[in-house]
């Protein structure tokens, strides 16, 4: 395959490229997947709905109340989606900024797979908003709301798009056989990678910061001064679990096009990665300790949503904290996998209860998703899959990139 | 040499700083606007009948429907997006006594503060006022009042946010508020929030069986244009009295504040920690 996209790509010439594009466009290999044949109908209901939503206002699809402004659409969708996308700037701190080239691997693959969520997860937040024709103000024109942490984390969303399309672009330059652009491409990765993790520093704590103005709205479980703390440190390993998940099923779905070696180094980095997350989520369950001791909220544990809060804690840090500590000594792989898979979990549920079910806990009406809020949300993350594979089967994402960049080293 | 290294860099950072701050610092001591202060309400529930007339005017005043819903002892109405203030009676230790619910008009609102295209805004003249030309519907205004008023328009394709503007357009001209203006029991006043507050004092100080020894608004989320008048506790009305007496937008500040250290801390040290560890490249080669 890698060769026919070159002796194309090879040809240069617009129009060629051009035709070349088009045919890139067209999808490769079976239609009838399973996964397919799921995704299809969810993707055409979710579009209808999204028509329904802005013909018809928010309300007409939404549950969202007057006292629950913000539902699954930020809660799930964009908080808990870039708490997940975290880990292309924590996997590109460690492979650019550190040199620990044991990652340098799946560099791309997180990259990728973290530019596409901002994508359709802020993207997302378009669907959020009731006036979506103004949402160039705070990007151009005078009407900077700088006091705003949601101008901020908006700015960040849309520079840090930027950037890593930037880190990603080397990719895309071998796809379509530019050797000059990948050279000049290639320079700016770790310019955009040093400006990529400052601002994934900053928007992670920033998506904590929007909730500092509802003190009295949020659980006291869950308010404390140190949420965009809290945000950032647990972004860490909700990114890496996200990568080990992921990149162990992309791995066996693409299987073909990861080489050998690859292949043999992807457990030592599910190794290497458990390590990390270990640490990190030491450092989050010691951080929530101490805030709960200075929040003095005892008396609140003895109540529903104390054990909600107690099971959060205990189940979904402090369990696939130790898992992870385990695992990592004993060299299972599997039970990585696990620990990784209760980590997401775990960060789902702690930024739903920030946002949703913590919001508001105390009001007669509770918000709760409608059906069809979930039927859009799937759909989003139908479509960034779609998305995703175009990429993978086309260029060099997972497999090696095409011999003449070697060639020029 | 008239000018060695350091000498230049301190004048670059001076000119930087200066270019950079300089607007505001020269803004700032505005005479004229220094001179106007912050209008707000001062409502009296000793005074109030419960007629409903501020509900009807306010309606009729911004073309809104009527108000709806009966109002009887013990029944929380609330305001929404086609009623932006109502009267609610609550049955407390002195009796029944009537509470208009509207816009707080804070000093320093959440609201404005949580805006990211400056649609919410509080004006000079103390009305906090919302602009749909620069609004893009994300409700983070919603999500940070403290007092749950700026309220959506979930049924509508071009949605608004509906809330008390304090009659912005009639202060204008001249005018007073259309609840203050109509309200036959004199239970509203109008003035700069200065006034109010000491007319609040004068009132309480002269009839001290009758009211409690506090207005609620004068520190409530660091003070409100309008304020309140009770003769019984106001956690009898209704009223959250454990809100903070600072301003909300002072939660948020210590985030803000941190942000441009850390847009000049970090990549100084990622810049720094990248060219340390490049030497590793070496040691690991096989895994390439």
């Amino acid at each position: 395959m890698n060769n026919i996209e070159n002796s194309i790509a090879k040809d240069s010439g617009s129009i060629s490229t051009w035709k070349f594009f088009l045919s890139e466009l067209k999808p490769k290999g079976k239609w009838l997947t399973p996964f397919n044949i799921i995704s299809i109908p969810i993707m055409l209901l979710g579009l209808a709905l999204i028509v329904i939503r802005f013909w018809k206002g928010l309300g007409s699809i939404t549950n969202l109340t007057q006292e629950v402004p913000w539902g699954l659409w930020i809660g799930f969708d964009v908080v808990t989606g870039v708490a997940f996308a975290g880990g292309a700037y924590v996997l590109t701190f460690m492979v650019y900024i550190l040199n620990m080239n044991k990652y340098h691997s799946i560099v791309r693959v997180v990259v990728l797979n973290g530019f596409l969520a901002y994508v359709f997860y802020a993207g997302a937040l378009l669907l959020d908003l009731g006036r979506p024709w103004n949402v160039i103000n705070p990007i151009i024109g005078n009407n900077f709301g700088t006091s705003s942490v949601l101008f901020l984390v908006a700015w960040h969303f849309l520079l840090y798009m930027i950037a890593q399309l930037i880190e990603f672009s080397p990719a895309i330059a071998e796809w379509l056989g530019a050797k000059r652009a990948r050279k000049i491409l290639s320079g700016m990765t770790i310019a955009a990678v040093i400006f990529g993790i400052t601002l994934s520093t900053l928007h992670q704590s920033g998506l904590g910061a929007l909730y500092m103005m509802a003190k009295d709205k949020i659980h006291p479980l869950w308010y404390s001064e140190f949420i965009p703390v809290m945000f950032f440190v647990s972004s860490i390993f909700a990114g890496l679990s996200m990568v080990i998940f992921e990149g162990t099923i992309s791995y066996k779905v693409f299987f073909n096009q990861v080489s050998e070696n690859n292949h043999n180094a992807h457990n030592r980095i599910i190794h290497g990665l458990a390590k990390i997350c270990a640490g990190a989520m030491f450092a989050y369950f010691s951080l929530h300790v101490l805030i709960f001791i200075h929040g003095r909220h005892w008396n609140l544990l003895n109540t529903g949503m104390g054990y909600w809060y107690i099971l959060e804690m205990i189940g979904f840090v402090l369990v696939p904290m130790m898992l992870y500590f385990y695992s990592y000594r004993k060299n299972n792989i599997f039970l990585i996998k696990l620990a990784a898979i209760i980590t997401m979990l775990g960060v789902i549920l702690n930024r739903l209860n920030v946002t949703v079910i913590g919001f508001r806990w105390d009001s007669a009406i509770r918000y709760v998703p409608s059906w069809m809020e979930i039927v859009v949300t799937l759909a989003v993350i139908c479509t960034e899959i779609w998305v995703f594979r175009w990429v993978v089967n086309r260029m060099p994402v997972l497999r090696e990139s095409p011999s003449w960049v070697k060639e020029e080293k | 040499m008239s000018i060695n290294r350091r000498d230049f860099i301190k004048t670059i950072g001076i000119a930087g700083v200066t270019l950079t701050v300089g607007k505001e610092l020269l803004a700032a001591p505005k005479k004229e606007e220094k001179e106007i202060e912050f209008f707000g309400v001062l409502y009296d529930s000793t005074r109030c009948v419960g007629c409903q007339t501020c509900e009807t005017v306010c309606a009729e005043t911004h073309g809104l429907p009527p108000p709806v819903g009966e109002l009887k002892p013990g029944v929380v109405r609330k305001t929404d997006d086609q009623h932006r203030t109502v009267v609610n009676c609550y049955k407390t230790s002195k009796g029944e006594v009537f509470v208009k619910k509207q816009c707080m008009h804070c000093n320093e609102p959440a609201c404005a503060a949580a805006c990211l295209t400056q649609a919410m805004h509080k004006t000079k003249e103390g009305p906090i006022i919302w602009r749909g030309n620069k609004c893009m519907g994300c409700r983070y205004c919603m999500v940070s009042c403290p007092f749950d008023i700026p309220k959506f328009e979930y049924h509508s394709a071009n949605p608004k946010i509906q809330k008390c503007d304090m009659c912005y357009d009639r202060q204008k001209d001249g005018k007073k508020p259309a609840c203050v203006e109509n309200c036959p029991a004199e239970a509203l006043v109008f003035g700069t929030r200065r006034e109010l507050i000491k007319e609040a004092r004068k009132r309480i100080q002269e009839n001290p069986d009758q009211y409690v020894d506090y207005i609620y608004g004068e520190h409530e989320a660091g003070g409100t244009g309008f304020l309140y008048l009770s003769p019984v506790p106001f956690n009898e009305l209704g009223f959250n009295t454990s809100l903070q007496k600072t301003s909300y937008p002072e939660l948020s500040k210590g985030f803000l504040y941190s942000v441009p250290s850390i847009f000049v801390l970090w990549p100084a040290l990622l810049l720094g920690m990248h060219e340390a560890t490049k030497n590793n490249n070496h040691n690991t080669e096989e895994n390439e």
